[in-house]
């Protein structure tokens, strides 16, 4: 069977002391919550910590306040199923609880946190495979090679964000707060992500994501659509996440569409935003938003499925995320 | 027919009740000990070190450093273990450790035992092997056409593991004889069989240098026999314990090198050795479905009546022989069994490739050739104008009847089978009358109750049974075969049973122990409930023959009158007169002396004798029948099963629940297999897997299993125990193409390749919308230049099962 290196563990259970000992660990340490995506990719030595802060004592990441008219603020270390369950984020925010239903099984989201699936490693088929396999292709640039297998000319890695929440936190226009022994800072969920699979995120190392804030409503609509093989443990091979502002007249004021699972990050398709906004929401416009979205999506030979049809599929998918927009009033 | 089995006329207390399984408690409790609960005093634990590449020369191996890594106790490489070994006698192709080449990423090249296997995992890098690599083979077309680099030195030539060309009569004759021809060539992608055990095994060499292997193997008497052969042991000092399989599918069916090596390494340390493989390591092992690339061409009247068919097949092996030449002629063995198929031709081929080995997974080589031919058939009903019940309905191959290619057919319930789901499925209001976008499909298939031959030649039984009774009322069965999950430990204890008159859990079964049990064939070919219940039913006879004869002279009643039930034996005139089950021992063991029973089971010979026709044959032939439903997304192509009708042939059901459990299971495999399920390598990045995990393989989940209404047909066989027949892999066969026949139903497009994934369902729409072929699938199939056919006229034209001297046949280009 496939068993996890040695690492060191430490538990924290201060905000305080976990930032310190990460900054006392140094480069080879890691923050884990759930460990439901760290520890797999450590049996299959693609992260390789050698030590280990867990995050999931420290109580003040488990808080869940606000709600829809003042905003909300969830604890990083807030469970999936804690989510899935809310009452206030279900009735004010249900596009968290929807999309937080969706990812992998409920096994899983019993283990998983928020904060987890919104830091998520990003995907690959050459890279999510166990040591051996890696070995077997020579690697690839993310973890112990030099190359890219998806685009062999290419400079960068085109690993995939493959997180459900992230596309909906950036369309959201989410706050996400991260804690280090030096630096306490709120940025942008959309300023969070980097378009690089190895990079993938503007996060100094030592810095922990204690808080996600959610801005108050104010009448905005959104909803996550995804695209997977199955209904259960897999993980978007597309995402649509739109959220809109309409007016009481039916003129989209303000318009946001994300797409995941397609790109190293959250990809917006401010093209789309554009035929949108201004206009009342009809057939025409989604029409052309979901094309603007087509045009923009350019996922790669990657994950499942073939990667023809998951750009196809960007047009279906933002219409029935659109259309369901439209008629939920 | 002997349905009451000699107990005076009385109706079964055990057969066809739904029973709970014998081993079920211990399943649900955790109780059942897997290979891999196995843990001894002293226990080493191996790794292999499987090859990075493809196809290469070994040039090199050097295991110094490994050796000398604290914790290592052995490393062994291929010259520890020269003796090839295989499934087939044919195919002995195997070496536990490569010795000079290596033919696909995953083969083991060396193995360590170490006291942890942090510590075996850890000296694998320290491992150092060179390779001079060598061209790949990596598609059945390459298999076909490149001749070299040779993947085996054997075969039928170049990398063509082997050639087969049948003609029974003369099927141009057919074709001419017909009102309309068509041809279609389909493909069938490779899956499978993702147990959720993964293999273990542990082997121990005792003080008296006597091996025990305790392996998750469906086959203990043939990795017995193998592991005799290349340890060099003498098979008497050898004893192969098959675990309770966590599911086995056929994957487990073949002696392993991971079962050889530790037996080695247990040999050579003096020390328990252990191994677990992983998921991806499973996924090395495979065995499972051949990809197989058809061509079929049938000739039919206007009504439908078969005049001739003609089959070609192409199937992609992979890297090693396993069960592969049978493999091959199954693709060609069962197309007559369904409906009548006067003349008949068979080509087919099997090739290497540098991928994990293909061999039986359930249905072994027959699903692929059923998809092909049903869904043919509902092409042809099309165009003939005819519906696709009734072009098979109206022409059934006949019960009790001999068909072309010499198989010989029992009871026959497809008829049955049709009628029923036709009726629940409110199939005549469905078919093409539902909405665009829904759609009902329908097919049927058929698939035999156990080989009629053993893989190696001999002429002893195929399942034997002991039975032992003691003195306290106590039986225990001992049998060779090996539960896999399907229920076969529970059918033993049913069929004795209700033979003497017992509680099933009243017996203790003993099986799948090399040294204690007699000899079973193994898991396979759903062989197990027909020729172990056969012998169990033989022994169980035997026995209660004894205790009634001590019964009858202790009551002073004729022996006829003698029956048991209820845990007695009593006077069928008086049943008050009567001694309890554990009297009756004690009388029959005072008089005839310990009372042990033996029954065996041997297949009837087959009346086919041609070369070739060694597979196919089966005591009897079990019959299904499906119409599914489905939902088809037109602007995605995504392909939802919304349910299934699925009715079964069993002959008797022993236990009915079970044998639901079997239909239900495999029809949740076909739908995988039909939907989703691809083992799919990148030929240009080394052909590697291309997802070797079950996070990435992608299997249906409960969420993707439809409703399905299961209904028995039972029509007993008369070589069947009770009547009984299969039903383990038959139910399999029929989703595959009722789904693409369901799709084409919906949305008017034909695929003609499964996995039915989404983009192909979308392209084939595309492909409509411009006014194209409204299809997926292959449009060609390789030339390929077929050896002169062996014929063999069928018993329509008064053959006698030989083949025509090839000399006198006139050849035709």
């Amino acid at each position: 069977m496939m068993r996890l290196p040695k690492f060191e563990y430490r538990v924290a259970k201060k905000i305080g002391d976990a930032v310190k000992m990460m900054a006392d660990a140094g480069a080879d340490a890691m923050f884990v919550a759930g460990g439901t995506d760290l520890y797999p990719n450590m049996k299959r030595r693609q992260q390789t910590p050698r030590t280990v802060i867990s995050v999931t004592r420290i109580r003040d990441l488990h808080e869940i306040n606000g709600d829809g008219q003042s905003g909300m603020v969830i604890g990083a270390s807030v469970t999936l199923t804690e989510l899935c369950n809310h009452p206030i984020i279900n009735r004010d925010y249900p596009v968290v609880a929807n999309a937080a239903r969706l990812i992998s099984t409920p096994i899983l989201r019993n283990m998983g946190t928020i904060g987890g699936n919104l830091l998520l490693d990003t995907r690959c088929n050459y890279y999510d495979q166990n040591y051996e396999w890696r070995r077997g292709i020579n690697f690839c640039m993310k973890k112990d090679g030099d190359i890219c297998w998806v685009a062999p000319s290419s400079p960068k890695c085109w690993a995939v964000q493959s997180s459900d929440l992230a596309p909906v936190m950036v369309a959201l226009g989410a706050k996400l707060r991260l804690v280090s022994s030096v630096t306490d800072r709120l940025v942008d969920a959309a300023g969070l992500y980097n378009n690089d699979g190895i990079s993938y995120l503007h996060k100094m190392p030592g810095e922990l994501m204690t808080e996600i804030h959610l801005p108050p409503v104010n009448g905005t609509r959104a909803v996550y659509k995804k695209l997977r093989r199955r209904g259960a443990f897999d993980f978007p091979v597309l995402g649509v996440a739109a959220a809109l502002d309409v007016d009481r007249d039916g003129t989209v004021k303000h318009a946001r569409l994300i797409l995941g699972g397609v790109a190293p990050a959250p990809l917006a398709v401010e093209e789309a935003a554009a035929h949108l906004v201004g206009k009342p929401l009809d057939r025409e416009a989604i029409a052309a938003a979901a094309e603007a979205a087509y045009l923009k999506a350019r996922p790669l030979d990657n994950t499942d499925f073939v990667m023809g049809w998951r750009k196809q599929m960007a047009r279906p998918f933002v219409t029935r995320a659109l259309e369901e927009l439209r008629h939920c009033r | 027919m002997a349905m009451n089995n000699g107990n005076n006329g009385r109706p079964h207390k055990v057969i066809g009740k739904p029973f709970r399984k014998v081993d079920a408690r211990a399943k649900c409790n955790g109780q059942t000990r897997f290979a891999d609960d196995i843990s001894l005093p002293r226990m080493l634990y191996c790794k292999l070190l499987r090859s990075p590449v493809p196809h290469a020369l070994i040039k090199r191996i050097d295991t110094t450093r490994a050796r000398q890594l604290p914790g290592v106790v052995a490393v062994i490489t291929g010259s520890d273990l020269p003796i090839p070994y295989g499934i087939l006698p044919v195919s002995q192709d195997e070496h536990a450790l490569c010795i000079d080449k290596v033919r696909m990423i995953g083969d083991p090249v060396a193995a360590i035992a170490a006291v942890d296997e942090d510590t075996a995992f850890e000296a694998m890098d320290l491992i150092e092997v060179e390779y001079e690599r060598l061209k790949t083979i990596s598609t059945i077309e390459e298999g076909v056409y490149v001749d070299e680099p040779r993947i085996h030195e054997y075969g039928d030539g170049g990398n063509i593991h082997k050639r087969v060309s049948l003609e029974f009569g003369d099927v141009d004759e057919g074709f001419a004889e017909a009102d309309h021809v068509r041809e279609d060539v389909f493909f069938y992608e490779g899956n499978t069989h993702l147990p959720l055990e993964q293999h273990a095994a542990v082997a121990h060499f005792d003080a008296d240098n006597k091996l025990t292997l305790w392996s998750a193997t469906q086959t203990p008497h043939y990795v017995h026999r193998a592991l005799a052969k290349v340890l060099g042991l003498p098979a008497a000092h050898i004893r192969v314990i098959a675990t309770p399989n966590g599911g086995g599918f056929g994957g487990k069916s073949d002696p392993f090198n991971h079962e050889v090596v530790v037996a080695k390494l247990a040999m050579m340390t003096g020390r328990p050795v252990k191994i677990t493989l992983t998921r991806e390591e499973v996924f090395y092992c495979h065995r499972g479905r051949h990809p197989v690339l058809m061509w079929v061409k049938t000739g039919v009247k206007r009504d439908g009546a078969i005049t001739a068919m003609h089959f070609r097949t192409f199937l992609d092996g992979g890297a090693y022989g396993s069960y592969g030449v049978a493999s091959t002629f199954y693709t060609g063995a069962l197309q007559t069994v369904t409906y009548n198929v006067p003349r008949y031709k068979f080509e087919g081929v099997r090739v290497f490739t540098n991928k994990p080995p293909c061999g039986p997974k359930r249905g072994h080589g027959t699903p692929q050739p059923r998809f092909a031919l049903e869904a043919h058939l509902d092409k042809i009903a099309e165009e003939i104008g005819i519906s696709p019940v009734d072009i098979r309905r109206r022409h059934l191959a006949p019960a009790f009847s001999v068909t072309a290619n010499y198989l010989r057919i029992g009871s026959m319930g497809l008829g049955a089978c049709i009628d029923k789901i036709i009726e629940a499925s409110d199939w005549q209001n469905k078919f093409r009358r539902l909405p665009y976008g829904k759609g009902v499909g329908f097919a049927c298939s058929s698939y035999l109750c156990g080989a009629g031959l053993p893989i190696y030649w001999n002429n002893m039984p195929h399942s034997g049974v002991q039975l032992r009774l003691d003195r306290q009322g106590g039986v225990c069965v001992l049998c060779g075969s090996t539960d896999i999950g399907q229920g076969s430990d529970s059918i033993l204890a049913y069929i004795v049973a209700e033979v003497l008159g017992i509680d099933p859990f009243d017996i203790r079964v003993v099986t799948a122990d090399t040294d204690l049990t007699p000899v079973d064939l193994g898991s396979y070919s759903s062989r197990v409930t027909l020729m172990t219940g056969n012998a169990a039913l033989q022994a169980a006879e035997r026995a209660r023959e004894l205790l009634t004869i001590a019964v009858a002279e202790k009551l002073n009643v004729p022996i006829e009158n003698i029956a048991f039930a209820e845990r007695r034996a009593f006077d069928v005139e008086n049943p008050e007169v009567g001694v309890s089950f554990a009297e009756a021992v004690v009388l029959a063991e005072s008089k005839f002396g310990t009372i042990g029973t033996v029954g065996s089971y041997t297949p009837p010979r087959s009346p086919g004798k041609f070369k070739g026709a060694g597979v196919g044959p089966s005591p009897a032939y079990s019959y299904s029948a499906a119409v599914v439903e489905v939902g088809v997304d037109p602007e995605t192509g995504i392909v939802t099963v919304e349910r299934c009708w699925i009715a079964h042939d069993i002959g008797q059901s022993i236990n009915p629940v079970l044998v639901m459990g079997q239909v239900e299971g495999s029809v949740y495999m076909g739908l995988g297999e039909a939907l989703m399920e691809e083992m799919t390598y990148r030929a240009n990045r080394n052909v590697v897997h291309k997802f070797p995990s079950m996070l990435e393989y992608k299997s249906p989940t409960t969420l993707e299993m439809c409703d399905v209404k299961t209904f028995l047909i039972e029509d007993p066989d008369p070589n069947g125990p009770f009547g009984a027949k299969e039903v383990g892999q038959g139910p399999l066969l029929p989703v595959p193409p009722a789904v693409v026949n369901a799709i084409y139903d919906a949305v008017g497009v034909r695929i003609d390749e499964v996995p039915a994934t989404p983009e192909k369902v979308l392209a084939a729409l595309r492909a409509k919308q411009q006014g194209k072929d409204a299809r997926f699938g292959p449009k060609s199939i390789p030339e390929i230049e077929w050896p002169a056919p062996l014929k063999v006229p069928t018993p329509a034209e008064g053959g006698d099962g030989k083949e025509l001297p090839r000399l006198a046949v006139h050849v035709k280009d």
